[in-house]
């Protein structure tokens, strides 16, 4: 790649184009840094909200018996739990990482449609706004879980699901902005030269996502209008009595939310792809398979939806081609472990903070994959479904899995971002108090759920008790730890400590060729990548 | 690290032997080969992670930086990367295959022996034996007190109940699960039995249980706000226990019926009632008829209860289409009817005197809608 | 604030200046959905005002916004890459608009090949029409839903030869019309252009007017309505979000009609014509698909 083009093109760039001050600059910019800022910034808040529901629940769970909570609210705390972390943390960061970093990394001005792509980030604090707000709503806010399954949200439904559904409405319309966006940036907006299979892996694994995003997110859109429509306008979707059936809602509900899984962890693959060779000093092992497991996953994730859905009374058909195209998604994951592996293997390997929570993501999510495969197992799937045991292998992929890997990326370019240097000591920090929380948090909500303890109750059985003391105690380390990676950030963005262009040393990409930090325009003049 | 907390946790295991930790074997056929499938999977699970987790923490210790480590420079090779598809693949096939021989054999409900319609009630089960023309609800006992930590949490704390479905050993039984309102799931983990209930269908399910005892599960789909407090218990006896309990429960039915022709006094009718709302009512309009605002209408001094007699008959056997208001004509038998109303009529001060007698409810119920 | 760009800063790319719209849209949307949810929870309050309002913000959008990047197209700022971005931008636009359709699409299947052979007793569901349903007979179309006190089903369903072919014909013709708007502009005539495009703005109203003929029929002769049963349910949801995709394309072609008029577009830079026809072709497809799985078949 030309080193030079890039640096005279992002010197050029400081004789104009500063930001606007104050307010304005945030609320009417078209900056995509600035953008990717306010979505990082959201989607913390949003993790602290979600956070503080999943400690409330802890707390209710931490004895038998009812204390804190009654169990109308503790259903609500986890819905609104399921849906903020889903929605309102994990989603946005992604695509406030994609915001910062696809334009750096594909040598590109901005995103492709600037405005647009203002208007996708502040449409969702006024739909989170519009969510919490059903807590304070006559009858409750959404107590369905954050699956919604009709009936109960339907006909069972607080009168709030109303706002529910148009809040969900509004996440959708942004959600396909975003991704429209960062479809037409890596498809247009690529430097001169940089061919689709030179791509970095942050942005292969991103434009296959919003693919998924835009496949998926409306059909979302549809099934709740079709809830709506049944609430109230007379329709019978769901119910048998008109003809409809209300096993249709999850065929429709998963044939978006099982693709949505994968929206929170492709990504997070892309990112530990970048993080994995630097830190090893050595090329990515088998770039080409990554693109292409990437892709395989991405096409399996649309025909395996029904796994969720094993004890609905499926035909037996059914629920054999679910199980077998689900077992499948396995080969694609794996080829990816393996070549994180083999990147590290016979490398010169070195432990930063960035580092740290990347091999800590690599451990844990496989675990988290191979429970998954257990669940995968029809007929095992009857005895785990609806257990603890799922909730225990979706916090793995997701915690440890898609929450590690925001948190590896914003270790890793913080410095690009800031121009600061990040507390190592600290960050090590971080990472030992996070994986010890982490896994005494979800590791004995395996055996709960083994044990016999369904998900979404308030109250439990006595056989539970101590694993679930462990769990909530696990639970506020976990919390609270997260409360020091935000001191790291505001140490590191008040921090005197100049980090270098490449502030990593076996670190490669087009971002690392502007200055730290990055300045407010990158790339107008497109740099040549050979 | 994980490994790490497992080992740590595995300690902890031996210390506590009393602690549940794995799948239960269960007392059928089926649920032991779903827990060979569990424990297959779960040992291939653990091997390819040693694998995986060996060479990656192999890497760690000795290809690190700080022990001067050079990298070296390959970064692709057709013939590994063929390897790691395709022997994964052939384990999957493994995995595939006594999979799909135990799920071809639980969906094989044909040739039952007893056939049980089960019928999830926002927050109630109900068992109908099809064949025996036994019919009656099963309901949570386990006393509020002991849920809000103002006694003693009893053994069976949360897993109790009322009326527990009794089955037979050594036969086939089919359930047939469906439910009055919104998703339940009938599951009992030591027959590997789950299966949602939907309203409007009709899911079917088998067991043959091979030892007699008592075994307790939950509903498994979150169905509203006590869906953690509708346990399920199922006692197994002999055959010959359970002739003579189907006789039982024969002649009680039909005593019962005698019980309506007679009259009732407002005495007995409130004493009934007030047992009928406890299990039946209270959970949604509460135990003191204040009901929960927004959710559940109160009864205390509603226009329903102290003046309209009609419309209160009304609601209560026919239920209101479109809210959790359910039907409770086809529920009960007209003397639990009777006294449930009787009693919401004179209750919390709502103090109307009128009395409703199960004959008053039959004609009600004969009238139709 | 302005919106439009001092020069770009480079001629390859033109990155806007700051702009107030997308916030403005926010706020428009936001007011939109949380009055409606108001309009349907609260009718007899205030609140639901707030609906007009932000479907007045989004009217004012559409002027200021739309026109501001018109302004922006014709000040010659967009390169051929903006122009791609925009296509590639359109192109995912509409293929979200074809997942939200395939949503309806794939309920109506389900229903039509599960849940209602289900109900009446099919495959493994025996013990579902017996012990549940012991009356309800499956025939698609549903003119007896299984619990007909909840759900009166309609007397009949609408023949497809009649006003739903009369409607077949209109849309099909305005995409021909369309196309060849779409040559005259390519060749410079544009008062051809003109008439062709008011044509087919004109065939889509006349679709719209038999469409609402259609659902008068249905409510008075027929009783089909979102009441009886599923029929009626995948009729309207499938039926009225086409309707209100025609209405919308057909604002873009009444605007791209205007901006005809004013002169806009040259014989190679056209896009927002062109971008009007792909979403009017995209709503005759559906419309094909409608046609073939909700009447006819
Ligand atoms: C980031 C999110 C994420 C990810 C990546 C995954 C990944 C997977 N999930 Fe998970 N899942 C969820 C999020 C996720 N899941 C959520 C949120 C739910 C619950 C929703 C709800 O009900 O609320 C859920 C529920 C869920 C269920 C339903 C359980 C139930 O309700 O009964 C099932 C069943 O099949 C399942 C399966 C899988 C499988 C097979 C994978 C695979 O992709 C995993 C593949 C990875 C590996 C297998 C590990 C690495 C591979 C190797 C090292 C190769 C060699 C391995 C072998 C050959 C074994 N998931
Ligand atoms: C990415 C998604 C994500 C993430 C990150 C998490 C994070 C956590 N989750 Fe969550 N969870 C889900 C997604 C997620 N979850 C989903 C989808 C469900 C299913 C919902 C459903 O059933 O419908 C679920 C359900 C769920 C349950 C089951 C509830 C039930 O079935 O009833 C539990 C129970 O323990 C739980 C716990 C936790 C905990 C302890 C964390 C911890 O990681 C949280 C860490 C805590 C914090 C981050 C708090 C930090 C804040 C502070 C320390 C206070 C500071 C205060 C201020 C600054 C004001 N989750
Ligand atoms: C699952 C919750 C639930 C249960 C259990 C329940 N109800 Fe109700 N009940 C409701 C709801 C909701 C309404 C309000 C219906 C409406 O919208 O008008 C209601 C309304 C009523 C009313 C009318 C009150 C009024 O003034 O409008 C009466 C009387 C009543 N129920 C009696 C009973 C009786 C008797 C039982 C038990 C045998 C019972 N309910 C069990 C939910 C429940
Ligand atoms: Cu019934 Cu959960
Ligand atoms: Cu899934």
């Amino acid at each position: 790649m030309s080193h030079s083009s890039a640096q005279a093109s992002a010197h050029s760039e400081h004789e104009h184009g500063q930001p606007a001050k104050g307010l304005t600059r945030w609320l009417y910019t078209t900056n995509h840094k600035d953008i990717g800022t306010l979505y990082l910034w959201f989607s913390f808040a949003m993790f602290l909200t979600g956070g503080c529901m999943a400690l409330v629940i802890r707390s209710e769970l931490f004895q038998p018996g009812l204390q804190l909570v009654q169990p109308e609210f503790f259903n609500q705390m986890t819905t609104l739990h399921g849906l903020i972390m889903v929605f309102g943390a994990v989603m946005p960061a992604f695509v406030g990482l994609a915001n910062w970093m696809i334009p750096l990394m594909v040598g590109a001005p901005d995103m492709a449609l600037p405005r647009m792509n203002n208007l996708s980030f502040w449409i969702l604090p006024f739909a989170f706004a519009m969510l919490l707000s059903t807590l304070l709503m006559e009858g409750g806010g959404p107590n369905f879980g954050w699956t919604f399954y009709a009936p109960l949200s339907t006909t069972y439904a607080p009168p709030s699901v109303t706002f529910f559904i148009f809040s969900v409405h509004m996440m959708g319309i942004s959600s396909i902005m975003g991704a429209i966006n960062v479809v037409a940036t890596t498809l247009n907006m690529r430097a001169p030269g940089m061919t689709m299979m030179k791509m970095p892996l942050f942005v292969w694994t991103w434009l296959i996502t919003a693919f998924l995003l835009i496949a998926v997110m409306p059909v979302l859109a549809g099934v709740i209008t079709m809830m709506l429509m049944d609430i109230h306008f007379g329709t019978s979707f769901f119910n048998a009595g008109g003809g409809g059936d209300p096993v249709l809602f999850q065929h429709l509900f998963w044939f978006f939310g099982h693709p949505e899984v994968y929206i929170m962890i492709l990504p997070a693959f892309g990112i530990i792809s970048h993080i994995v060779p630097t830190f090893s000093r050595k090329r990515l092992f088998g770039y080409a398979s990554m693109v292409y497991a990437t892709a395989s996953i991405a096409f399996l994730s649309f025909i395996v939806w029904a796994h969720h859905m094993f004890t609905v009374g499926l035909p037996l058909a059914g629920e054999l081609f679910f199980m077998y195209s689900t077992m499948l998604i396995a080969v694609p994951t794996g080829v990816k472990v393996f070549n994180w592996i083999s990147t590290m293997f016979r490398g010169s390997l070195s432990f930063e903070t960035p580092m740290l929570f990347a091999i800590g993501f690599i451990v844990l999510f496989t675990i988290g994959g191979f429970s998954g495969l257990m669940l995968a197992i029809a007929p095992a799937d009857f005895q785990y479904h609806d257990t603890y045991f799922v909730v225990a292998h979706f916090h793995y992929v997701l915690v440890p899995g898609a929450i590690f890997s925001i948190i590896a990326g914003a270790y890793y370019w913080l410095p690009k971002w800031t121009g600061h240097m990040v507390d190592e000591r600290l960050g090590r920090w971080h990472f030992w108090l996070s994986i010890i929380g982490v896994n005494l948090t979800f590791f004995p909500m395996h055996f709960l759920g083994l044990a016999g303890m369904p998900r979404r109750i308030p109250d439990y059985a006595l056989q539970f008790a101590d694993f679930n003391m462990i769990a909530s105690i696990g639970g506020f380390l976990f919390g609270f730890s997260q409360l020091l990676f935000l001191y790291i950030v505001i140490k590191c963005i008040r921090s005197t400590d100049q980090a270098p262009d490449k502030p990593w040393e076996g670190a490669e990409g087009l971002e690392w060729q502007v200055p730290s930090p990055a300045p407010y325009h990158t790339f107008s003049t497109p740099p040549k990548v050979d | 690290m994980a490994l790490l907390t497992l080992l740590l946790l595995g300690a902890n295991n031996v210390a506590h032997s009393a602690w549940q930790l794995n799948m239960p074997e269960g007392v059928t056929q089926i649920s032991a080969s779903v827990y060979e499938l569990h424990m297959i999977i779960f040992w291939i699970c653990v091997v390819i992670g040693c694998v995986v987790f060996g060479v990656m923490f192999w890497s760690i210790f000795h290809h690190r930086k700080s022990k001067g480590a050079k990298p070296a420079s390959f970064h692709e090779s057709t013939t590994v990367e063929l390897i790691w598809t395709i022997v994964p693949v052939l384990i999957l096939i493994g995995m595939a295959v006594p999979a799909t021989a135990t799920l071809r054999q639980m969906y094989d409900t044909t040739a039952s022996d007893v056939d049980i319609q089960v019928t999830g009630y926002q927050w109630k089960w109900r068992y109908r034996y099809l064949n025996e023309n036994i019919d009656f609800f099963s309901t949570l006992t386990t006393p509020t007190e002991q849920i809000h930590n103002q006694a003693d949490k009893s053994e069976h704390y949360l897993l109790e109940v009322d009326n527990p479905l009794v089955l037979p050993v050594g036969k086939k039984i089919r359930f047939l699960t469906t439910s009055n309102d919104v998703i339940h799931s009938w599951w009992v983990p030591d027959f590997a039995v789950k299966k949602d209930a939907i309203p409007g269908f009709i899911n079917e399910a088998w067991t043959r249980i091979d030892t007699p005892g008592t075994y307790r599960g939950q509903c498994a789909e979150l169905c509203g706000k006590d869906h953690g407090f509708m346990p399920i218990v199922v006692v197994a006896l002999a055959d010959t226990d359970y002739q003579t309990w189907v006789t039982e429960q024969q002649q009680a039915a039909l005593s019962k019926q005698a019980a309506a022709e007679r009259t009732w006094t407002l005495a007995e009718l409130m004493q009934q009632g007030e047992q009928v709302y406890n299990t039946a009512c209270a959970a949604c309009h509460q135990a003191n008829g204040m009901g929960i605002p927004g959710a559940f209408p109160a009864l205390k001094g509603s226009l329903i209860a102290t003046q309209d007699q009609a419309a209160h008959l009304d609601i209560v056997l026919f239920g209101k289409s479109g809210t959790a208001m359910a039907a409770y004509g086809t529920q009960f038998d007209a003397v639990d009817l009777a006294s449930v109303i009787t009693y919401e009529r004179n209750a919390w001060g709502n103090d109307t005197g009128d009395i409703v007698t199960p004959q008053e409810i039959k004609q009600r119920l004969q009238a139709g809608q | 604030m302005s919106s439009s760009s001092t020069a770009p800063a480079n001629p390859l790319y033109f990155v806007p200046a700051q702009s107030h719209w997308p916030i403005i849209t926010a706020i428009g949307l936001f007011l939109l959905m949380f009055g409606g949810g108001h309009l349907i929870n609260h009718p007899d309050g205030l609140l639901k005002w707030s609906g007009l309002l932000g479907f007045l913000v989004i009217i004012w959008i559409f002027f200021g916004w739309f026109g501001a990047v018109v302004k922006e197209s014709l000040s010659g700022l967009y390169s051929p890459q903006m122009d791609r971005s925009f296509r590639w931008g359109m192109r995912w636009f509409i293929f979200s608009e074809v997942m939200f359709f395939a949503a309806f699409f794939g309920a109506l299947f389900y229903i039509r090949q599960l849940s209602i052979p289900w109900l009446g007793g099919d495959g493994a569901h025996q013990m579902t029409q017996i012990l549940l349903w012991p009356d309800f007979v499956a025939h698609w179309p549903l003119i007896n839903p299984p619990d007909e006190q909840a759900f009166a089903g309609p007397k009949a369903v609408i023949d497809p030869w009649h006003l739903p072919l009369v409607n077949t014909v209109l849309l099909l013709t305005s995409s021909i019309t369309l196309t060849l708007a779409h040559h005259a502009l390519k060749k410079g005539h544009r008062a051809q252009l003109a008439s062709w495009l008011a044509i087919t703005i004109g065939l889509g109203v006349l679709f719209l007017v038999i469409q609402a003929e259609e659902y008068i029929e249905a409510y008075t002769l027929l009783d089909l309505t979102l009441n009886s049963g599923v029929y009626g349910s995948t009729f309207f949801i499938l039926t009225g979000f086409h309707g209100l995709h025609v209405t919308l394309g057909g604002i873009i072609l009444l605007v791209m009609l205007i901006r005809i008029i004013k002169g806009h577009f040259t014989m190679q830079h056209h896009f927002g014509f062109e971008a009007a026809a792909w979403y009017w072709h995209f709503v005759d497809v559906v419309w094909l698909g409608l046609f073939l799985f909700v009447y006819v078949l």
